[in-house]
């Protein structure tokens, strides 16, 4: 009987090394195809195209999110017209994308094509001669000046990413849970914690947003209402030539409004990460949402309520209202590219109308920044884009020239903003411990 | 008569594949890192000779030591958690399931050993939504016992992060302790028990007068390897608080603080001979903690023939 059950028990696990290996010589070239490794000739995709070489070239891209329209929208747009040539999108966690991004690229192992971040995170990739200079690509023509100016050497004599597309801030809100309690959109700071203060004691979560993970803090929070206390691009400019600094009254105030947000955050708000605040508020279990444009198409898509938007508020009624137009994300080469000129095809396709029509249409929210005049069927993407007649636009005051020092000041904005929302630290400290840290190296 | 014996030579033949590849990939890496932290990276990505300097900036830098410090003390006391709570809970457990007569002590034995089978993504993972104030169950099951009110959101409050996800790491790898003492509890004969019984000795004294002293081998391995294993550590607290270990720095240790600095976190980007500094003081600590117990306890510990 013990006999019989060793044979018996060897056969199965001889049976199952036998499945195992057969389904993972089928899996490989599967996954080699997706996996975000440098660019191979797939053994798999050399079959499809019998006819030309098949090259894959690979993405990398913090946009996790846009995943399923890159791979259902965007990609088949191209391969259309380029058969020969298979593109993949392997993004990364927003949070880790850049150090997973940097490790890839000092260990030669990056895909072809990399989402540029603006201003100096990519600055510092092509100094170290990991993105290749596009002066000459095909298409560079389309982008003017400012859509440049986040990818382009301080010299303005090498552009090193296309530009692809903007985002703008603001709040996202639940118009049925505003409708039920009769608030209007908020224009001012008062009008805005009336609302507040209105959903709170009614029990309705007012505001959602979460500080585990840091980034919301400072991107939706501060960067968000902070334009409007210090006026927008004239603050920004003024931190970068010294006449401006952390601990003026604008950027404490910025501050004292985050503090002042934390009682109508949901409860437990420490521990709740992005993924989780988005999901509240889609669930319509929240009822105002501090974001960008760039949650419009996943909004759209899970929220099962009416949703409205409304621009930072300002501080008295009547005044300038400022919005952060972020020249956020752009595409570049990686300047040890296995297939340089495949990817520059990509590269001149991203640069066309075609292109801008297409992901402003696929993605709404991302506004792209060609010269191309594209019309967007979305109408929160609409009214967003109408901002911009209506408000003075600035960009994030850590992205250009005062990133490039330690301690970074755009990671040093996360963990503050994150602590003063914790209530660990007080405005006052918190600015005190930026501008301290600026001081250390930055010399206007 | 006799013959000389020559010198063994197989030996060298016979130890040569593993020496070889354990220098290859063990050696050689380590002599490589150590080395890397005496230099410095420029500009333009060239290695210069630095000597100290690597060391003096991560002890004085304003950049770096409060950072080091901060994760030196947070690593301790990630060790001290390790040591109270897995290892005496792994040692009672331990002594439950081997009294023979335990009913079920194999279901039991298995089911304590499986959190440390599982993949530390997924621990971390679960535990997240557990504990998470949104939609965990942790809430639910306090609430329907009518302890709502201690709820907090551990993983988000500088004080209580750390020792949230140390007991999480406790939960994960108690079994591996418990496994060794009671590999070491069973290997005691069964006389020595019954001439205590028969002498009028209770089973807490049995336990601790004659158990606890002769698995003290064990006790040491247990602790040693425990110290070396929390200084190590990396990849619970990534997984659930990610490289930048917040709140605030609340749950940074050695491991995280070498990747940040090693890797680069966001904007900021990675400085390699800063990150080998970093890696050659998590060496130095732990190989300070192996000394001191190679010489200070080991020495000591009688091993009773048995």
């Amino acid at each position: 009987m013990k006999k019989l059950f060793a044979v018996l028990s060897v056969l199965v696990l001889a049976s199952m090394l036998l499945a195992a290996c057969g389904s993972a010589a089928t899996e490989a070239p599967a996954a080699a195809t997706e996996a975000p490794a440098a660019a191979t000739e797939a053994p798999a995709a050399a079959t499809e195209a019998p006819a030309a070489e098949q090259v894959t070239i690979t993405i990398e891209s913090w946009r996790n999110d846009d995943l399923a329209i890159w791979q259902d929208q965007i990609i088949p747009a191209f391969e259309a017209q380029n058969p020969n040539i298979h593109v993949v999108f392997a993004p990364s966690a927003p949070a880790e994308y850049n150090g997973v991004l940097n490790t890839k690229l000092e260990g030669g192992t990056a895909g072809d094509l990399i989402t540029c971040r603006p201003f100096d995170a990519s600055l510092s990739l092509y100094d170290k001669g990991y993105l290749a200079s596009l002066n000459d690509l095909p298409g560079m023509e389309n982008f003017g000046d400012v859509a440049k100016s986040a990818w382009i050497t301080d010299d303005g004599a090498n552009v090193f990413c296309v530009p692809m597309a903007s985002v703008i801030h603001g709040f996202f809100y639940n118009k049925d849970i505003f409708d039920k309690y009769g608030i209007a959109e908020p224009t001012t700071r008062d009008e805005f914690f009336a609302a507040l203060e209105t959903l709170k004691s009614n029990g309705e979560t007012a505001l959602v947003m979460g500080t585990a993970d840091q980034w919301e803090s400072a991107t939706m929070g501060f960067q968000n209402i902070g334009p409007v206390y210090w006026k927008g691009e004239e603050g920004r400019k003024a931190l970068i030539d010294g006449t401006g600094k952390y601990t003026d009254a604008a950027y404490v105030q910025t501050w004292t409004d985050l503090k002042d947000w934390a009682p109508y955050l949901p409860e437990g708000y420490q521990a709740v990460k992005y993924p989780d605040a988005q999901s509240l508020f889609t669930l319509g279990k929240g009822a105002i949402y501090p974001t960008g444009s760039w949650e419009i198409s996943q909004f759209e898509k899970d929220a099962t309520f009416n949703l409205g938007i409304f621009p930072p508020y300002v501080e008295n009624a009547g005044d300038t209202c400022y919005i952060s137009d972020h020249t956020d994300i752009a595409i570049g080469l990686n300047a040890n590219s296995a297939h340089p000129e495949e990817a520059k095809t990509f590269l001149s396709w991203v640069a066309s109308d075609e292109f801008a029509k297409l992901y402003a249409n696929a993605l709404p929210g991302f506004f792209p920044l060609s010269n191309a005049q594209v019309t967007l069927d979305d109408p929160l993407a609409n009214e967003f884009l109408s901002w911009r007649q209506s408000c003075e636009s600035t960009i994030r005051d850590s992205y250009q020239i005062l990133s490039r020092g330690e301690p970074n000041l755009e990671n040093e904005l996360w963990r503050v903003s994150a602590a003063v929302m914790n209530l660990s630290l007080t405005p006052e400290q918190a600015a005190q411990e930026i501008q301290d840290g600026l001081d250390k190296w930055y010399k206007p | 008569m006799y013959e000389r014996k020559s010198f063994p030579y197989y030996i060298y033949v016979f130890l040569a594949p593993a020496v070889i590849i354990y220098t290859i990939f063990m050696v050689y890496p380590l002599l490589n890192s150590l080395r890397m932290s005496f230099y410095t990276i420029t500009a333009d990505n060239q290695q210069v000779f630095a000597g100290f300097d690597n060391y003096v900036n991560l002890f004085t830098n304003s950049n770096f030591a409060p950072r080091f410090f901060g994760a030196l003390k947070n690593n301790f006391i990630f060790f001290a958690i390790h040591m109270v709570v897995q290892n005496s809970i792994a040692l009672m457990l331990a002594a439950l399931i081997s009294n023979e007569r335990r009913r079920g002590a194999n279901f039991y034995r298995t089911v304590y050993f499986m959190p440390t089978v599982l993949s530390v993504v997924i621990i971390g993972f679960i535990w997240n939504l557990i504990l998470n104030p949104l939609w965990g169950v942790s809430k639910s099951i306090l609430e329907a016992v009518n302890l709502g009110s201690l709820f907090q959101p551990w993983l988000g409050l500088p004080n209580t992060a750390l020792p949230t996800v140390a007991l999480i790491s406790v939960w994960q790898f108690i079994g591996i302790p418990m496994i060794l003492f009671y590999a070491a509890l069973i290997a005691i004969p069964e006389e020595l028990m019954e001439a205590a019984t028969v002498d009028g000795a209770t089973s807490w004294g049995v336990f601790w007068r004659i158990k606890f002293p002769l698995i003290m081998p064990t006790v040491g391995i247990v602790s040693i390897l425990t110290f070396v294993g929390n200084f190590n550590a990396f990849d619970l607290i990534y997984t659930m608080k990610g490289a930048n270990a917040g709140p605030d720095f609340a749950t940074d240790i050695m491991g995280t603080f070498f990747y940040r600095t090693f890797f680069g976190q966001q904007l900021q980007l990675g400085d390699p001979s800063m990150g080998a500094t970093v890696a050659a003081m998590m060496f130095l600590i732990i190989l300070t903690g192996v000394l001191l117990y190679t010489f200070v306890w080991q020495r000591r510990v009688q091993n009773i023939e048995m």
